[in-house]
C-alpha cells in the first residue's frame, strides 16, 4: 500500500492506543490491573462532577462589614484601657456605627490626642472640640479589614474541612468577598454546613451577680420568651452589661428551656487564646470539651480566676451561654472544661471549630447545591443509555443512507468518541451530566462533516468523474465548509466555557473538544480508509 | 445511491413572503417573551430567579395534591410541584419571594415527615440560590448571548461578504428567538441549561446556513447571466439533501437524550430538538431569500 496511507494509519492507531491508556483508570477494568501499572501509566482518569458523584457545592458570602464593626468595638475597649492607664481617663466613651465618641476633661486633650496618634494609627479624627473627639476608622483600614476577613475566613474554613475529613475538597476565593466550597461525596451535608458556617466566637464573660437586676431575672423561660425578656430588661441594666441565654434540655422530657444571665459585656478572655481543644468523657458518661490556653491566655485566666473568686464565669459561644460555673479558686495551668448537653458528635464538632479558630466575620450561604449519591449514579446510567441509543440511531441511519461509505462515517464516530474520552481523561477534566449530553451531541455532529463530503462525492460521480478523482474532489471542496461549520460551533462553546459555571462548563468542554477532534477524524480519519481501498485495486464503482 | 430528495425544483424564493410572515410571527413571539422575562413574568428557573429546588424520592407512591396540601400547611405556599410517577419522585420548587427564611430544605423535610409518617423518603438533591446570585447569573447569560452573536457576525463577515454576514446573523437571531418564544408559550421553565441550548443551537444552525451560502457563492462565480433569484433557488435545491441529513443526524442524537436522558437534561434536549427543526427551516426558507433584500439597492452580489 502507499506509504502515506501506512503512516496515517499508524498515527491513528497510536492516538487510539494513547486514548485507551488515558481512559483506563475510569473503567472497572482498572481495578484488576497489577499495581505497577499505576506507577508507569496515568492513574487518574476523568473526574466526575458533583452532579454525577454526589456532593455539595456551597458559595459563602463573608459579612466583612461585621468584622469592621468588631474591630471598632475592640479598639474602643482598648482605648478606654489605655486612657485609664495613662491617668487621663475618658469621661464617656461609646461607639456609634464606625465612630468612637470620646469625651474627656479639656486639659487632657493634648495628651489624649498624642496617645491616639501613637498607639492607634488605624483611627483618624473626624471631628474634635475642646472636651470631645469623634474618631473613626481610616478608609485604608476598612479596606484592609474587608480584604483580610475573606482570606482569613477561607483559611479557617479550610482548617475546619481538613479536620472534618472529605476527600479532595475544593475551597477557593471567588470575587471580593465570596468563598466557594465543594465537597465531593460528602456523607452528611447538613453537618458540614453547620461546621463551616459557625462563627464559633468563644468568649469568657463574668456573670454580674452583684447587680440587683440579676436577681429579678427569671431562672427559666420558654424559648420563645427570649425577645420579651430582652425588651423588658434592656433599659434597666447598666451599659456595661448584657443579657445572654443558656439553652437547657431536660434529660427525661427533652423539653427545651432557656435561662437568662446578666453578664459583663466585655469579655474577660476570648477563644483566640486557646492552643488546644479535645473531647473527653466526664463523670456521668457525658462528653465535654477540654480546652487548653496558650501561655498568654493561661496567665490571664489565672488573673481572672484569682480576682473573681466565688463569682461565676460564663462560657459563651456565638453569644450563647454554654455553662457558667462558679470560680472556686485561682486556676493556674490554663485548663478549663466546656460542658453542655452535648452528644459525642456535637462535642467533636465543637472541638474542631475551636481548634481551627473563629471566623473573623459571619458568613451567609448564598448558594447551596447538594446532590445525593444515588441520583448521581442514576444520572450516569441514564446518560450512558441515551448515548448508546443515540449512537445506534445515527450509525443505522448512515449505513442505510450511504451504504459502505456510511460504515466509514460510522468509523469516524467511533474514533471520535474514543479520542474524546481519552482527551478528557488526559486532562483530568470534570464530567457532568450536561457534559455527557455534549458528548452525545458531538456524536450527532461528528457525521455531519462526512455527510458534506459524501454529498460532494456523489455530485462529482454524477458529473461523470472517475472514482478516485471524485473522492479527492469531494474532500477538497468540502474542506472549507467543514472548517466554517466547526468554527461557528466552537465560538459559542468557547463563550459558554467562559461564562458557565460547573455543569455548563462541563458541557462546553466536551463540546469544544468533540468539535476539534472531529476536524481531525472526519478529514484525516476517513480519507485514509478510502485511500486504502482505492490504492489496493482499481475501483469502478463506489458504494456511497 | 439512495436519495430522499432527488433533483428538486422547489421555488423557495418565489414563496418567500409567506415564510417571512411566519418567521416574523415567531420572532415577535420571542421578543415578547424576552420582554416578559425582564419583567419577571416568565417561568424563570431558580438559577435566575433565586429560590430553592428540592428533589425527593419516596418509598411509596405519593399523591401530588396531598403533597401540595402538606406544604401549604407548613408555611410553604406557592410551591411548584412536579412529579415523576413511576419513580415516586417529587420535585419541589419555591421561588425566592416565597421564602421567608433560609433552610427551605429542612422545612420541606419536616412537612413531609409530619404529614406522611409512614412514607419514608430520601432527599436526592437540593439547590438553594440566593437572589443576588440569581441576578448575577441572569446578567452573565445575557452577556454570553450578546458576545456569541458578535463573534458569529464577525466571523461570517470575514469569511463571506458583509451582506451574507447580515443575512446569516438575522437567521441565527431568528432561530434563537423562535425557540425562546415557543418555550415561553409552552410555559417551560427557562434556566441555565435552556440558555446553554439556545447558544449551542445558535452556533449549530449557522453551519446549515453556511452550507447553503457556500453553494450560492460558488454558483455566483460561474453563472453571471442568470438572475439572482434563479441562482439562489438552484443553490438551495442542490444542497437540500446534505442540509437535511446533517440535521437528521443531530436530531436523532438529541432525540435519544430527550427520551432516555432523564429529567435533568430533558428540557435541554427539547430546546435542541426545536432548534434543529427551526434551524433547518431558516436555512432553507429565510436566510438565503434574505440576500435578495440587498440586491435592489446595490446591484449584483459579488463573491467574497
Amino acid at each position: 500500500m502507499k506509504k502515506g496511507v501506512r503512516g496515517r494509519i499508524i498515527f491513528i492507531l497510536l492516538t487510539v492506543f494513547a486514548s485507551i491508556i488515558f481512559f483506563l483508570p475510569s473503567t472497572p477494568v482498572y481495578s484488576k490491573l497489577p499495581p505497577w501499572w499505576g506507577r508507569v501509566f496515568p492513574s487518574k482518569g476523568i473526574t466526575l462532577g458533583l452532579d454525577l458523584q454526589g456532593g455539595m457545592h456551597l458559595v459563602l458570602e463573608v459579612q466583612g462589614e461585621k468584622a469592621v464593626d468588631n474591630t471598632v468595638e475592640r479598639t474602643m475597649v482598648a482605648i478606654k484601657g489605655s486612657l485609664e492607664n495613662k491617668k487621663t481617663p475618658a469621661q464617656s466613651i461609646k461607639r456609634e456605627g464606625r465612630d468612637i465618641l470620646l469625651s474627656f476633661a479639656p486639659e487632657n486633650k493634648e495628651a489624649i490626642s498624642k496617645l491616639i496618634d501613637e498607639q492607634y494609627p488605624n483611627m483618624t479624627t473626624k471631628q474634635s472640640g475642646p472636651g470631645e473627639m469623634v474618631l473613626t476608622l481610616k478608609d485604608s483600614e476598612v479596606k484592609r479589614i474587608l480584604e483580610s476577613s475573606t482570606s482569613q475566613a477561607l483559611e479557617t474554613i479550610r482548617n475546619r474541612i481538613d479536620q472534618f475529613g472529605v476527600t479532595e475538597p475544593l475551597i477557593q476565593k471567588q470575587g471580593a468577598n465570596q468563598i466557594l466550597v465543594q465537597l465531593p461525596g460528602v456523607k452528611e451535608p447538613q453537618r458540614a454546613i453547620e461546621l463551616i458556617g459557625r462563627t464559633a466566637l468563644l468568649e469568657f464573660k463574668l456573670v454580674d451577680d452583684d447587680n440587683p437586676i440579676a436577681r429579678q431575672l427569671p431562672s427559666q423561660i420558654e424559648p420563645d420568651q427570649e425577645a420579651a425578656i430582652l425588651q423588658e430588661y434592656q433599659a434597666k441594666i447598666p451599659p456595661d452589661d448584657q443579657i445572654l441565654f443558656e439553652r437547657d434540655v431536660n434529660k427525661e422530657t427533652n423539653k427545651v428551656t432557656k435561662r437568662p444571665f446578666l453578664v459583663k459585656r466585655q469579655a474577660a478572655l476570648a477563644g483566640d487564646l486557646l492552643s488546644d481543644a479535645r473531647v473527653s468523657i466526664g463523670q456521668f458518661n457525658e462528653p465535654y470539651v477540654a480546652i487548653t490556653f496558650d501561655p498568654v491566655g493561661a496567665k490571664l485566666f489565672e488573673k481572672v480566676t484569682e480576682e473573681n473568686r466565688h463569682h461565676r464565669l460564663a462560657i459563651v459561644l456565638d453569644n450563647n451561654v454554654y455553662s457558667a460555673p462558679v470560680i472556686q479558686e485561682k486556676i493556674a495551668g490554663g485548663r478549663a472544661q466546656i460542658s453542655g448537653s452535648f452528644t459525642t458528635q456535637q462535642a467533636n464538632d465543637l472541638a474542631i471549630v475551636l481548634r481551627a479558630g473563629a471566623l473573623p466575620a459571619p458568613v451567609t450561604i448564598i448558594q447551596n447545591v447538594t446532590v445525593g449519591p444515588s441520583l448521581g449514579q442514576d444520572s450516569i446510567d441514564k446518560g450512558l443509555k441515551a448515548g448508546v441509543i443515540g449512537t445506534l440511531l445515527v450509525v443505522l441511519f448512515m449505513f442505510f443512507y450511504y451504504r459502505f461509505s456510511g460504515l466509514v462515517a460510522d468509523l469516524t464516530l467511533v474514533l471520535n468518541v474514543i479520542l474524546l474520552v481519552g482527551a478528557l481523561a488526559a486532562m483530568n477534566a470534570t464530567l457532568t451530566l450536561p457534559g455527557i449530553a455534549g458528548i452525545i451531541l458531538t456524536i450527532g455532529m461528528a457525521v455531519d462533516s462526512n455527510v458534506l463530503i459524501f454529498e460532494r462525492i456523489r455530485e462529482e460521480l454524477r458529473a461523470g468523474k472517475p472514482v478516485r478523482l471524485a473522492v479527492n474532489a469531494g474532500y477538497d471542496k468540502a474542506f472549507l465548509t467543514i472548517v466554517d461549520s466547526h468554527v461557528t460551533t466552537l465560538i459559542t462553546a468557547f463563550v459558554l466555557f467562559m461564562f458557565g459555571t460547573g455543569p455548563i462548563k462541563g458541557f462546553a468542554v466536551t463540546l469544544s473538544l468533540g468539535v476539534i477532534i472531529n476536524l481531525f477524524t472526519s478529514l484525516v480519519g476517513t480519507k485514509v480508509v478510502y485511500d486504502l481501498v482505492i490504492s489496493r485495486r482499481k475501483v469502478e464503482q463506489l458504494s456511497i | 445511491m439512495f436519495e430522499i430528495f432527488g433533483k428538486t425544483q422547489i421555488d423557495f424564493v418565489g414563496k418567500r413572503y409567506i415564510f417571512f410572515a411566519l418567521s416574523t410571527l415567531l420572532v415577535s413571539l420571542g421578543l415578547f417573551s424576552l420582554v416578559q422575562i425582564s419583567r419577571g413574568k416568565a417561568n424563570l428557573g431558580i438559577d435566575f430567579a433565586g429560590g430553592a429546588a428540592v428533589q425527593l424520592k419516596f418509598n411509596q407512591p405519593i399523591h401530588i395534591d396531598a403533597a401540595r396540601k402538606a406544604l401549604d400547611e407548613n408555611g410553604l405556599k406557592n410551591a411548584e410541584l412536579q412529579q415523576v410517577v413511576q419513580d415516586n419522585r417529587l420535585l419541589i420548587r419555591v421561588k425566592k419571594q416565597d421564602i421567608v427564611e433560609q433552610n427551605v430544605r429542612d422545612k420541606i423535610q419536616q412537612a413531609f415527615a409530619k404529614s406522611f409518617p409512614d412514607n419514608q423518603f430520601v432527599v436526592e438533591s437540593s439547590t438553594e440560590i440566593g437572589p443576588t446570585v440569581g441576578q448575577k447569573l441572569q446578567k452573565d447569560a445575557l452577556v454570553a448571548v450578546m458576545l456569541s452573536m458578535l463573534c458569529i457576525v464577525a466571523y461570517i463577515a470575514f469569511r463571506f461578504e458583509f451582506r451574507f454576514g447580515i443575512a446569516a446573523t438575522i437567521a441565527t437571531f431568528h432561530d434563537v428567538f423562535a425557540v425562546l418564544g415557543i418555550f415561553f408559550v409552552l410555559n417551560k421553565e427557562i434556566n441555565l441549561l435552556v440558555v446553554t441550548a439556545l447558544l449551542t443551537l445558535a452556533g449549530y444552525s449557522l453551519t446549515d446556513t453556511v452550507v447553503v451560502f457556500d453553494r450560492i457563492r460558488e454558483n455566483l462565480k460561474g453563472r453571471r447571466k442568470e438572475s439572482l433569484e434563479q441562482v439562489i433557488n438552484d443553490s438551495i435545491n442542490q444542497v437540500l439533501s446534505r442540509t437535511f441529513n446533517t440535521s437528521v443526524t443531530v436530531f436523532l442524537a438529541v432525540l435519544a437524550i430527550f427520551f432516555f436522558g432523564g429529567e435533568v437534561i430533558h428540557d435541554f434536549a427539547l430546546a435542541m430538538i426545536m432548534g434543529v427543526i427551526v434551524g433547518t427551516y431558516s436555512s432553507w426558507f429565510v436566510a438565503s431569500p434574505l440576500l435578495l433584500l440587498w440586491r435592489k439597492r446595490v446591484g449584483v452580489l459579488k463573491r467574497a
